[in-house]
């Protein structure tokens, strides 16, 4: 459904490079995550796609169609959800809907099955103006334009940041349902944690693609043993870190919650938890766990 | 444990609607305090209240021993304030920002080339002096934000969702920097919407429909709410929320 061969774009002349070479694609009906922090590139790669910036080199197609060539048609059959809300902030909620149903000829009615989750939930204010929507309902105002056309390809580009875990849950569960409709999602975020609700992702970082694949097939390329650390003493997880990082063995360790995850050099993991009892932490306990897609991602980076 | 943010019953309505419900808590020197709750559950309301910009409907709060309806101006000189939407001027490099910061803040020229040198030296910026804000990585541009907030040395810092975005390891170091901040004295209030951020935090409260529904540690929420962990405590509390919005 969407393909990229070498996408390569850069700003300045020349002098920032947004995106490096990026090639994959995403299939019929995917639910496909575009994981990585801001900066990354993955606004860069949005918009090269839905056609609004040219690359330097490479090629794309959405849904056969080529970006370059074929704008037309793909701008036609997909549907965008910017990161910065972009809807008419003066006009309504029901005029928003209906302008942008009347540029691609459709009506609310003809595509209502589609929306109608989306839409009941804010249809009470659809007498108020967008701009004075609270962020929820600006995001699910903005999630109904964007499928009011009945689009083949969704790009969501970072429909969840700033929003809190009841309503990215929420979220999340209607992109579940909108796929089992029939459109393919691109979606990208920076919470690392939405990586597993994906069907595949791919991890980027300074426009780099560090890997594609499913959450499970990443974890299982965790090439390392990993291992949980925790101690429920009140002198906190902030001393546990600075304990172990400091224990001659470690090659990594990191804060994740409630526990520190941490992998060893060589075999020295089982000489941890004798030295971290003697530094005062002595109900500290270890266990090996399964790596977290954010574990990886972090492993990605310092290659 | 000596508190710093003392409130009572603060409250603040518009019109009808009460954003803020009686919030009673206390906050001590030195502590992590995670400041939680759904969009629109009243958070940016009550911060505001506490950092003297908002006078209150009712109720009392004392900020680093001043008061939130008359020592307003006091209260700002005790006080950092960050947030990932606005912090640093991109169009200035980072000595600039620095040196804007502090002089607002009444810092002698001395105190501003000291406390540049400092900075600089702790964040291993020193060649990045002349730099454009808006040239460097997010996750420095927070590193240096968060410095830059507490460089007049307040005794409270209010962090506004200081971390969205960044890559996972920059945004572990930035929490390496509340916590040096915190050892040292400083107390720090900070929202987020990572759960695993709220893990790090002393105690933490819980914000649904303009009341604080939950205030203890992570550990005793979680045995509290029979929770694997704080996401599930949270989505517990807040989803009966009838609220929505920011």
């Amino acid at each position: 459904m969407i393909t990229l061969n070498n996408i390569h774009k850069t700003y300045n002349k020349g002098l920032v490079t947004a995106l490096k070479d990026i090639s994959f694609s995403v299939k019929d009906d995917e639910l496909f995550g575009l994981i990585g922090p801001d900066g990354a590139g993955k606004t860069s790669l949005f918009r090269i796609l839905t056609t609004l910036l040219l690359a330097d080199k490479g090629t794309a197609t959405v849904n056969g169609f080529d970006v370059v060539k074929d704008y037309k048609q793909i701008r036609n059959c997909v549907g965008y959800m910017p990161g910065k809300f972009s809807l008419y902030q003066d006009l309504t909620i029901e005029e928003n809907l209906n302008f942008f149903a009347s540029i691609f000829g459709t009506t609310l009615k003809e595509n209502y099955g589609l929306v109608k989750d989306i839409y009941e939930q804010i249809e009470p204010f659809k007498d108020r103006r967008a701009g004075q929507l609270s962020g929820g309902m600006k995001q699910k105002l903005g999630l109904c334009c964007a499928l009011i056309h009945r689009p083949d390809v969704l790009f969501l580009d970072e429909p969840t940041t700033g929003v809190d875990v009841v309503s990215r849950r929420e979220f999340w569960e209607m992109l579940k349902k909108l796929k089992k409709q029939g459109i393919t999602i691109l979606v990208s975020t920076a919470y690392m944690d939405e990586a597993n609700l994906c069907d595949r992702i791919a991890l980027i970082q300074k426009g780099q693609i560090l890997s594609v694949d499913t959450p499970e097939k990443i974890i299982e390329s965790f090439p390392e043993q990993l291992y949980g650390i925790k101690s429920a003493q009140s002198s906190g997880i902030f001393k546990l870190l600075q304990d172990t990082r400091s224990y001659p063995g470690i090659a990594s360790c990191f804060a994740f919650g409630d526990s520190l995850h941490a992998t060893f050099n060589n075999s020295s993991a089982k000489g941890l938890i004798p030295y971290l009892h003697s530094k005062g932490s002595t109900d500290a306990s270890m266990e090996t766990i399964r790596p977290t897609v954010e574990d990886c991602f972090i492993h990605l980076l310092k290659e | 444990m000596q508190p710093v943010i003392i409130t009572e019953k603060l409250t603040k309505r518009f019109g009808n609607f009460i954003a803020a419900n009686e919030l009673t808590f206390e906050v001590y020197k030195g502590e992590i305090f995670g400041f939680l709750g759904a969009n629109g559950a009243g958070k940016t309301t009550a911060m505001r209240m506490l950092c003297g910009l908002l006078t209150p409907s009712s109720g009392k709060a004392t900020i680093a021993g001043f008061d939130v309806y008359k020592q307003t101006e006091k209260i700002k000189q005790k006080i950092g304030y960050m947030s990932q939407k606005f912090s640093l001027y991109d169009d200035l490099t980072v000595s600039e920002n620095i040196r804007f910061y502090a002089g607002i803040y009444g810092m002698s020229y001395q105190q501003i080339r000291d406390k540049t040198k400092e900075l600089l030296e702790e964040l291993q910026l020193q060649s990045e002096a002349k730099t454009l804000v808006r040239e460097l990585p997010l996750g420095w541009k927070q590193k240096l934000a968060f410095s830059v907030s507490i460089a007049h040395d307040p005794d409270i810092v209010f962090l506004d969702e200081p971390t969205g975005g960044v890559d996972p390891v920059a945004r572990r170091q930035f929490w390496d920097l509340i916590y040096h901040a915190a050892d040292r004295g400083v107390t720090i209030f900070v929202t987020t919407h990572y759960m695993d951020e709220a893990e790090y935090c002393n105690r933490v409260s819980i914000m649904v429909d303009g009341v604080i529904v939950a205030l203890d540690s992570p550990s005793n929420l979680k045995k509290k709410y029979a929770a694997a962990n704080m996401e599930d405590v949270f989505y517990e509390l807040a989803r009966k929320a009838t609220r929505k919005g920011d």
